[in-house]
């Protein structure tokens, strides 16, 4: 009868994955390519996708291993590129509450796009366990994405073209969110921040070095913006 | 690839972190959520990506080469695009053909 239970998760969670398959299978496979260009074998595309599974990270993780960047600076960027999950966390708090040992995955598991799933108000069908539907969605989704990473590496490992300027794909992505983030903030003051605390440090430590003193000085001018900014009236 | 050890060591520590970030709300914040930590998490998304912008195109040069000119052209694409269309993939496959492309043709 378990067995029934589980089919039935999937068969929920399956139709609500399908706007991210296409998301995943895309954007890992440009994340594919981008590291096969590097020089890396499709394991270690799967390698990445089953033990990271976190897209920006990953796109920016190509750019760290091909440069060789220290351990530090790699655990610097992670925690700035993926501090947000830590508020994913915090709202899924309630929904994970049963979901047995299997909540160690979905908490590995919780990308922006399952957090979006998650978040909205659909609920799974009344003879569908909870903890079933969120623990498939959680693993079709990493499938989708594996899957694209290992299709990219493939490709990118055995159709020889000239890939030059494939790097770009990361520009881009990074520009969308931007435009998309531009479009709904309440202040864009954040982002303004960020992008001319970014360029002086670029033009005072230089490509190589300017990425960490830029993360303190983020952090640093995001509190004393604090009082100006929507965030500040958290204090009242 | 630079050092097949080093990558590794890379990977495990973008894993732990990533895998640490995802699970310690739910062993920390059980009850009340620090202000502190809710307003980051409010508005550091946000510089962030702005961050990661201008990393991406750190190695441009405007004052040699192509003067940075491919770049600027293809990032102002992707955002007319993603204005116009809203289309994630359609954005970003446009913008990296157009680059692609210029630094072939033109540069």
């Amino acid at each position: 009868m378990k067995n029934n239970a589980y089919i039935k998760g999937l068969k929920a969670a399956f139709p609500r994955s399908l706007p991210v398959m296409a998301g995943y299978v895309v954007l890992g496979t440009g994340f594919g390519i981008l590291l096969a260009a590097k020089g890396y074998s499709p394991w270690w595309a799967l390698l990445m996708s089953v033990t990271i599974f976190a897209g920006s990270m990953q796109y920016v993780g190509v750019d760290l291993l091909a440069s060789g960047a220290s351990v530090i600076s790699a655990a610097l960027m992670t925690l700035m590129v993926n501090a947000r999950h830590l508020f994913y966390g915090i709202s899924m708090i309630d929904k994970y509450k049963d979901m047995g040992p299997r909540k160690w995955y979905a908490m590995f598991g919780l990308t922006d796009e399952t957090y979006s799933l998650l978040c909205s108000d659909y609920e799974p069908p009344k003879d569908v366990r909870k903890s079933d539907y969120i623990f498939f969605l959680t693993l079709l989704n990493q499938c989708y994405w594996i899957i694209g990473s290992v299709i990219g590496s493939v490709i990118g490992n055995t159709v020889k073209f000239n890939s030059a300027g494939v790097d770009f794909s990361m520009t881009a992505l990074f520009v969308v969110i931007f435009v998309e983030q531009w479009e709904k903030a309440e202040s864009r003051l954040p982002a303004v921040m960020g992008l001319a605390v970014s360029l002086i440090c670029l033009l005072v430590f230089g490509a190589e070095n300017f990425l960490i003193p830029s993360m303190i000085c983020i952090a640093l001018g995001l509190f004393l913006f604090r009082k100006k900014l929507k965030g500040g009236a958290a204090d009242d | 690839m630079i050092d097949a050890g080093h990558s590794l060591i890379l990977i495990a520590v973008m894993s732990v972190i990533t895998i640490a970030l995802r699970v310690l709300p739910f062993l920390v914040f059980t009850k009340n959520t620090p202000k502190a930590v809710m307003y980051l998490g409010d508005v550091l998304p946000y510089s962030i990506i702005a961050m990661l912008v201008v990393y991406c195109l750190k190695n441009v040069d405007v004052l040699s080469g192509s003067h940075g000119i491919p770049e600027a052209v293809s990032v102002l694409l992707v955002i007319l695009l993603h204005k116009w269309r809203h289309n994630t993939l359609l954005s970003i496959l446009v913008g990296t053909i157009c680059y692609m492309l210029l630094i072939r043709l033109w540069f």
